[in-house]
Order: structure tokens, then C-alpha cells, then sequence
């Protein structure tokens, strides 16, 4: 089995982040673990009135455990501060929720976060404990490693795609107020419950309908707006823009994480494994910090815009509601027959249609600029990463090189390095 | 050599994997020269400035066989023959400067054949006296002649020298592949039994050379050619530094009469390439009867060294050859997002956003040049280095057997003589006089004949002991050069690669920051 000290590696604290399928696993507490993470999304939390971050999670067996912690001056909230346990499945609870709400149907739902998945390192896991006889020592202990940053990787991302949901969720003026999230935020027993329930009620309704949105979007309706009809071409060509880039991002990502893997192992076969040791992590670094960077924004905007489309086709149906509305309204004058119903029918369907409108025009250009913000976040601190590594990665290799040349010279070469290396 | 010059100060902490750049060029006081302090980077975990405290060997502290609790022990850099890089001989006393060794200690292997240990520094060759050794062979211009299944290529092989073994001070040839093959059977069949290690040609590849007769003038032929070209220069190179086979007239030949008989017996499919095959199958079986006693450890010991350094060689290669299909994927794969990330760019509506994505898309596509590149530096540096020295290992192991062989026939010799002497005695207890006689002098001539050989026997055995113990001093020496000189180009091309990354990215980055 793979059994690896029980303390963190960073700031020898005894909580670490535990019990990876049944072993202890990673080397690292999870505040060392959270000083990594970066928010792929704008400085959400900047709310005073409400701040939720997500400071800790446990991962057993298949579940993760989020423990959810609020600071608020709010005074709808029954303390100023407090943590609660919450399962990914409570996520997807109060997503689902919020999406079926008739009041909601304006707004740009956050996307829900993706299921935590943890296949890859668990693949590893396998191949670890089975290899584990015929491997050498080397080989093992970099095995390990691969299987440690990977499942960092994997951790540091669900962790952040289930904070950024809960933050965008509290930093909307509408939907932070929504008694549902307030019940996610503080109740502190076990969901599961309210859970069961809200399936039996909605069961998936608006999903199945969803399906064919964009065949809605993109038929019959005629738009009588122009915003709305540049917003529903320019998402539905920039959706599928974006999510061929993310596929792409993501294939690249992998190589690296596949030359870092390379890495190890000719590091553990050289046993000169100081530049080589150092390389792979600079590179594990690069892949990790590319993709939170680059493919986790791409990502989640791609996610974000499939939102944005899903409160275009509401308002497509609301608007076809109402052309069928007047249709109906004529008929009945027609007949003379049950017209006040209609003429009801028809106020309500169009009131319906253009609060969708308003609050949609609202969601779309603050959604704009959200975007616009959060790619100039990411792009910047991508490069700034980028340059960063590039120069770690060149004063290694200087380091190395006058280290090959001068190995009697020992003091030259570390002086050399350091000119040079200040210089870079 | 001085282990008084470890460093007092040195903590035990010590050897732990180099976080990139923080524990890079420590000083003894505060904060590395590398970081900066700008928003919590990803190696802040790194950063944090207790980490060569609680960073411990405690983390290794189970895994006792693990290479870093070993190496705390042996932080000292002037420890000899662990010493691990690329020592050449015994490195005199270092001090160990101010920051911990723990920095700038390699991880060291106990006694772990290490790729760039030189295994046997107590036996430092003195130069060849006479001419320095000043030759420089280059393979060029492959030319295709002739057409169709009877085509093959040229190369020019060029001489530049100042010895006096020559004729001239430059002059050039035209060389075919099977000549190549041709001057190693013949330096093989010449040296190798006397223990001299020749260094092997470069491989038939039948596929390969058929694509370039039929003439399919693709990027695979050319880059087939070109790592042809490569190891054949690589191969002659290696041959002429060797201080013997450089003097052979075959050789001489080789490289200096415009006119070579063509080595017909090179072909694969020939009789002479069956007899080969036939005889190493053999060889194969003998090996596996053959017990020697080993009197001398230094034999059993460099035997041990060379199949230790075949394994790790061919394991490295097999990475380095995945390193180099990787970063040819990665480019593929860079490409690709690039013109993704370049249509995207044109489908943002906000200018300055959409400008930004462009220039990603156009960083994306140099770097993946860049790493394109990098993936044949890759190649042509470390994979072949590689390659060649598993091919050279096998010819090192295959000097020994010679040894084995020498040594099983003086063996032989020397049973034949006993059995010999036995008959010799029985025959003097035989009781019939006149042919008594005439047996006894049959006997005694081919006892001083079985004596002659034994005696031969045991000359060659020691000439040719004598030999592999300067070969193998020889071979390590180059080896050791070679590595270096290789991985420090190679370390060169990656250096120059983050180099103009950084140039790229730090174009881009007022780009990204103009968003607004």
C-alpha cells in the first residue's frame, strides 16, 4: 500500500489532507494547499456584507467534503460567521434549484461546478500498488510523486470551480438573497434530506427542456431587438469558438504534464537528478499554472456562456409564448369567446416577457464586462507565470551547465551562476 | 582525498529535491536571489522560508534505501569516486562555499553506477607521445547515386588533420554506407580478439534506405539521411580517436584513396552475413558454458560497472526517445490551440480582448516552433549520445568475452597438456620397450608443443588482460568527455529555447495588460 509520512511537507503541520482511497496520501495541509490555489475568476469576494470561501476539504473514498465558510454583516443570517459540511451534491442541489425558479428565469445562472474527478490519480494509484514489486526504489518514489502533483492538481481545481460558484452566487444582488442559498450557507445538518426532496419535485424538468435550446435559439423565433439578436449570434459563434479552444488548451496542457513525466523518469534513471528533479517540477509547475490559468478560464467561460444561452432561449420562449398568446387573444375575438382570459393571458405572458428582457439585457452586458475582466486577470498572470518559469528554468540549466564545466571550480561556478542568474 | 573540507555548517537537512528557485542559490541570509515577492505565486509553498527546516529528511525518514536519506551523509562534494556528475579523476579538496552543500549537492548515489562517474580514475592514461592528437572528420553532402533498387547514397567524408600519419593536411573522399560497415568488419576481425574496443557502425535499416531509393523525397528520408549522415561522423570520429585502430592502414585506406574495393560481405543477405550470424549465435551458447574463475577483482568488477551503465543507458534512452515524441506532440498540440485561440480572438467583440487573443494565438504559434525545434535538439543531442553508447557498451561487453574466449583456450592447452602428461606417465610403466621408444618421443614432442601453447596461452591472456585494462581507462575517459560535452550543448539549446520564451511572453505581456 502506498504509505507516505503524516505530516505536511511545507509547514510540518499533522493535518494533512487525508485519506486518498483509503491511504494517506499527500504531503501537504491544506492551508499550505490553499496558498496555491488561485481564483480563476475576478476578485469576487468583495463584498464585505458577505464572504464565503471554501478554507478546507476532506477527501474520502469518492466524496469530497467542501467545509463552507461564511463571514457576514448581514443581519438575515442567524450568526456573523460560521463554517457548514457540504457535499458536491449540495452544490448541484442549490444549482438545480436556482435554474428552476420561475423568478430566476432572467438571470445568467452560474454554472454548476463539475463533478471532482479523480480517475486519473486513481488509475495511478493502481498502477502504483501493483508495480510496487518490480519496481526499483527510484522509480517508485518518483511514481509517487507523479501521483502526489497530479492529485494536487485535480484538488486545487474542484476546490476552486466550487468556491467560484458560491462566490458568484453571493456577489449577485439577486440571487444572493435567495432563501435556498442562505439554507446552503447556514443550515448545519446534513442536506440529503432536502436533497431527496427537490428531486421528487422538479425531477429534472427543465433540464429535458433545455435540450433543444439551441435549435429554438437558432429557428423560428423572430427577434424583435437588436441587442438580443447580436447577443444570440455572437454567443452562439463564440461558444463554439470557445469550447474548440478549451479542447485544444487542454491537449496541450497534457503534453506538458506528459514531458514532466518524461522528466521524472530520466531523473530517476540519471541519478544526477538535481537539474533534471527540478526541470520536472518546473515543468508539472508550467502544465498545472497553464491550465488553471488558461484552460480552467476557458473552461468555465465556456460554461458561463452556455448560461447565457440558457436565459436567451427562456426569453425565446417567453417571447414565443406571447406571439401564441396574441394568436389565441385573436382567436377568441374571433369567436367571442373567453376573451378576458385571454387578454389575461396575454398581459401576463408579455409582463413575463419583458422582465426577461430588462433583467437579460441587465445580466448579458455586466456579463460582457465580467468576461472582459476575468481574461485580462488570467491572461496577465499567465504570462507573468510563464516568464517567471522560463527563468527558473534558465538559471538551472546555467547553474547546471557551469556546474558540469567547473565541477573542481565549485565556488566559480556558483559565483558565475549568480552573475549570470542576476542578470536574467 | 580531504574530507576535512565539509562544510561545518552544514545542517542535515541538507539534500533535499531543489524547489525551483528558492533553495537555487541560498544565501545565508535572508530571501534567495530568484524570487520575487509578487502575489502568492505557486511556489510560495516553496517559499516559505522554514523550509529547510521541517522540509526534512523526516519525509524520507521510512524509506531507508531512499537515495536522499543516503545522500545526507554524503553532502560533501569532494567525496571521490560518488562523486557524482561528471568527474574525471580524483577532484581535489573543495571547499564547500557559504550556502548549505545541501543546495548544490546532486543527489548522490551510494555506489551507484552513475552515468558520469568515471569508474576507474586510478589508471590515468598518459597521452600517446609523439604526434598530439589533432583530427577532425567530417561526413557531408549525401548524394544520391544511381536509380532505382541498386541506388545508394554518398557522403563526402572530409579530413582535416596536422599529423603526420597523413599524406596531406586536408583531402576528402566519397564514401558509401557499406563501405562504412566494410572498414568496421575488417578493424573487428583485426582488434577485437586482442581486446582492443572498436567502436560499432552505425545500423542497416532496411526500410529507411528503401524509401530514399525509391525516391521519395519526404521529410522522413531527409531526416533518415541527416541521422545517417550524423552517426556515420559520429562513428568515424570515434574511430580515429582511438590511438591504435588510427594508425591501421585499413583506416588510412578508409579515409584517403579516392578508389575502395567494395565490401561486398557487409551485405545482409550474403554469405559472409550468414556466417556471422551463425557465429554469434554460437558465441551466445559459449558464453553461457564458459565459468571462469576470476582471479582478478578489477574484471569482475568492470564487468558489473558495464552491465550496470547498459541497463541505465538503455533506460534513459527509451525516456529521452518518449521525451522527444512528447515535445513533438506538444508542438502539434501548441499549433493547433494557436489557430483555435486565433479564432476566437476574431469572434470577441471587445477590441482590446480580442487583439490580446490574437497575439496569444501568435505567442503560441512561435513557441511552438521554438519547442519543435527543441524536440530535434533533443534528439540529435541526448537520444543519439544514447544510442551510440548502448551499441558501444555492447561492444565493451563483447571485449571481455574475447577475454573469456583467450581464456578458455589456454585452459584447453592446458588440459590437453595434463592429458598429455598423464599418457606420458602411463606409457612409462608400459612394458614393451621398442615401441615404448617411439611413443615416448611422439609424446614428448607433442607435450613440448602443448607446453609452447600453454605458455602462448597465457601470454595472450595477459596481453589481452593488459589491453582491456587500458581500453576500458580509454573508454571512460571519452565516455565521461563526451557525456559532458553533449549534455552541455544540450543544456545549451534549452537555455537558449527559455531564453527567447521569455523574449515572447514578455512581449505579450503590456498586450494583456492594455485590456480594459
Amino acid at each position: 500500500m502506498v504509505v507516505i509520512p503524516a505530516f505536511c511537507l511545507n509547514c510540518c503541520s499533522r493535518q494533512l489532507i487525508q485519506q486518498f482511497l483509503g491511504t494517506v496520501l499527500l504531503l501537504y495541509c491544506f492551508r499550505c494547499v490553499r496558498s496555491i490555489i488561485r481564483s480563476v475568476s475576478v476578485d469576487l469576494n468583495n463584498d464585505a456584507s458577505l464572504l464565503i470561501d471554501i478554507p478546507d476539504a476532506l477527501c474520502e473514498r469518492d466524496k469530497v467534503k467542501f467545509t463552507v465558510h461564511t463571514k457576514t454583516t448581514l443581519s438575515s443570517f442567524q450568526k456573523p460567521e460560521f463554517s457548514v459540511p457540504r457535499q458536491h451534491e449540495d452544490f448541484i442541489w442549490l444549482h438545480d434549484t436556482l435554474v428552476e425558479t420561475e423568478d430566476y428565469a432572467g438571470l445568467i445562472i452560474p454554472p454548476a461546478p463539475p463533478k471532482p474527478d479523480f480517475e486519473g490519480p486513481r488509475e495511478k494509484m493502481h498502477k502504483l500498488g501493483e508495480g510496487e514489486a518490480t519496481m526499483t526504489k527510484e522509480e517508485y518514489t518518483k511514481m509517487k510523486q507523479e501521483l502526489e502533483a497530479e492529485y494536487l492538481a485535480v484538488f486545487k481545481k474542484t476546490v476552486q470551480v466550487h468556491e467560484i460558484f458560491l462566490q458568484r452566487l453571493s456577489s449577485h444582488p439577486i440571487l444572493n438573497k435567495d432563501r435556498n442559498f442562505q439554507i446552503f450557507l447556514e443550515y448545519d445538518q446534513d442536506l440529503s434530506v432536502r436533497r431527496k426532496n427537490a428531486k421528487e419535485m422538479f425531477g429534472g424538468f427543465f433540464k429535458n427542456m433545455v435540450k433543444s435550446a439551441d435549435e429554438v435559439l437558432i429557428s423560428g423565433v423572430k427577434e424583435v431587438d437588436d441587442f438580443f439578436e447580436q447577443e444570440k449570434t455572437f454567443l452562439l459563434d463564440y461558444y463554439s469558438k470557445i469550447k474548440d479552444s478549451t479542447a485544444k488548451a487542454e491537449k496541450m496542457t497534457r503534453s506538458h504534464k506528459n514531458i514532466a513525466d518524461d522528466y521524472i523518469r530520466i531523473s530517476a534513471t540519471l541519478n544526477i537528478t538535481m537539474s533534471f528533479v527540478s526541470l520536472q517540477k518546473v515543468e508539472g509547475r508550467v502544465a498545472s499554472d497553464q491550465e488553471l490559468k488558461l484552460t480552467e478560464l476557458l473552461r468555465y467561460y465556456m460554461r458561463d456562456i452556455q448560461a447565457a444561452k440558457d436565459l436567451l432561449y427562456r426569453r425565446a420562449r417567453a417571447l414565443a409564448d406571447y406571439e401564441n398568446s396574441n394568436k389565441a387573444l385573436d382567436k377568441a375575438r374571433l369567436k367571442s369567446k373567453d376573451i378576458p382570459q385571454a387578454e389575461e393571458h396575454q398581459q401576463q405572458c408579455l409582463q413575463k416577457f419583458d422582465k426577461l428582457s430588462e433583467s437579460g439585457k441587465k445580466e448579458l452586458t455586466s456579463f460582457k464586462g465580467r468576461r472582459v475582466v476575468a481574461f485580462r486577470k488570467n491572461l496577465i498572470e499567465m504570462a507573468e507565470l510563464e516568464i517567471k518559469h522560463a527563468k527558473v528554468r534558465s538559471s538551472i540549466q546555467l547553474y547546471y551547465i557551469c556546474f558540469i564545466m567547473c565541477t573542481n571550480e565549485l565556488q566559480y561556478a556558483w559565483g558565475i551562476c549568480k552573475i549570470l542568474c542576476e542578470q536574467i | 582525498m580531504a574530507d576535512a573540507a565539509r562544510d561545518p555548517q552544514q545542517d542535515d537537512t541538507g539534500l533535499l529535491e531543489l524547489e525551483d528557485g528558492e533553495d537555487l542559490f541560498p544565501e545565508p541570509g535572508p530571501g534567495p536571489a530568484l524570487e520575487e515577492s509578487g502575489p502568492a505565486s505557486l511556489t510560495t509553498e516553496d517559499l516559505s522560508t522554514n523550509a529547510n527546516g521541517p522540509k526534512q529528511a523526516s519525509l524520507f525518514d521510512d524509506d531507508p534505501d531512499d537515495l536522499f536519506a543516503e545522500a545526507t551523509e554524503e553532502v560533501s562534494l569532494d567525496s571521490p569516486d560518488r562523486d557524482v556528475l561528471l568527474s574525471d579523476g580524483p577532484s581535489p579538496a573543495i571547499t564547500p562555499m557559504t550556502p548549505p552543500t545541501s543546495v548544490i549537492t546532486p543527489r548522490i548515489g551510494h555506489a551507484h553506477d552513475d552515468m558520469f562517474t568515471h569508474s576507474s580514475f586510478d589508471e590515468i592514461e598518459e597521452e600517446d607521445g609523439g604526434d598530439s592528437f589533432d583530427i577532425h572528420i567530417s561526413v557531408s553532402d549525401p548524394e544520391k547515386v544511381g536509380d532505382g533498387m541498386n541506388a545508394y547514397m554518398a557522403y563526402k567524408v572530409t579530413t582535416k588533420t596536422s599529423m603526420s600519419l597523413f599524406k596531406l593536411r586536408e583531402f576528402s573522399v566519397r564514401r558509401r554506407f557499406s563501405d562504412f560497415l566494410g572498414l568496421h568488419s575488417k578493424l573487428a576481425s583485426k582488434y577485437l580478439h586482442i581486446g582492443y574496443i572498436v567502436p560499432p557502425a552505425p545500423e542497416k535499416s532496411i526500410v529507411g534506405m528503401t524509401k530514399v531509393k525509391v525516391g521519395k523525397e519526404d521529410q522522413s528520408s531527409n531526416e533518415f539521411v541527416e541521422k545517417r549522415r550524423s552517426a556515420l561522423e559520429r562513428y568515424l570520429m570515434r574511430t580515429v580517436k582511438h590511438p591504435i585502430l588510427l594508425k591501421d592502414p585499413d583506416v588510412l585506406q578508409f579515409l584517403e584513396s579516392s578508389e575502395l574495393p567494395r565490401a561486398v560481405s557487409t551485405q545482409a543477405l550474403s554469405s559472409a552475413g550468414l556466417l556471422r550470424m551463425v557465429n554469434k549465435a554460437a558465441d551466445a551458447v559459449n558464453k553461457m558454458t564458459i565459468k571462469m574463475n576470476e582471479s582478478d577483482a578489477w574484471f569482475e568488477e568492470k564487468q558489473q560497472h558495464f552491465e550496470n551503465l547498459d541497463v541505465q543507458l538503455r533506460k534513459l534512452h527509451a525516456s529521452v526517445e518518449s521525451l522527444v515524441l512528447h515535445r513533438k506532440e506538444l508542438s502539434m498540440n501548441m499549433a493547433s490551440f494557436a489557430k483555435s485561440a486565433a479564432m476566437l480572438g476574431n469572434s470577441e467583440d471587445h477590441t482590446a480582448l480580442s487583439r490580446a487573443l490574437s497575439q496569444l494565438a501568435e505567442v503560441e504559434e512561435k513557441i511552438d516552433q521554438l519547442q519543435q525545434d527543441q524536440a530535434n535538439a533533443d534528439f540529435y543531442f541526448l537520444s543519439e549520445l544514447l544510442g551510440d553508447y548502448v551499441r558501444l557498451i555492447t561492444a565493451v561487453k563483447g571485449v571481455f568475452d574475447q577475454r573469456m574466449k583467450t581464456w578458455q583456450k589456454w585452459q584447453d592447452s592446458q588440459m590437453m597438456l595434463q592429458k598429455k602428461r598423464e599418457a606420458e606417465a602411463k606409457l612409462q610403466f608400459n612394458n614393451k620397450p621398442d615401441k615404448l621408444q617411439q611413443a615416448k618421443d611422439e609424446i614428448k614432442e607433442e607435450i613440448e608443443e602443448l607446453e609452447m601453447k600453454v605458455q602462448q596461452g597465457e601470454r595472450d591472456f595477459e596481453q589481452i588482460s593488459k589491453t582491456i585494462r587500458k581500453e576500458v581507462g580509454r573508454f571512460e575517459k571519452e565516455r565521461v568527455k563526451d557525456f559532458k560535452s553533449t549534455v552541455i550543448q544540450y543544456l545549451e539549446t534549452l537555455l537558449q529555447t527559455q531564453q527567447q520564451m521569455i523574449k515572447y511572453w514578455e512581449a505579450f505581456l503590456p498586450e494583456a495588460k492594455a485590456i480594459s
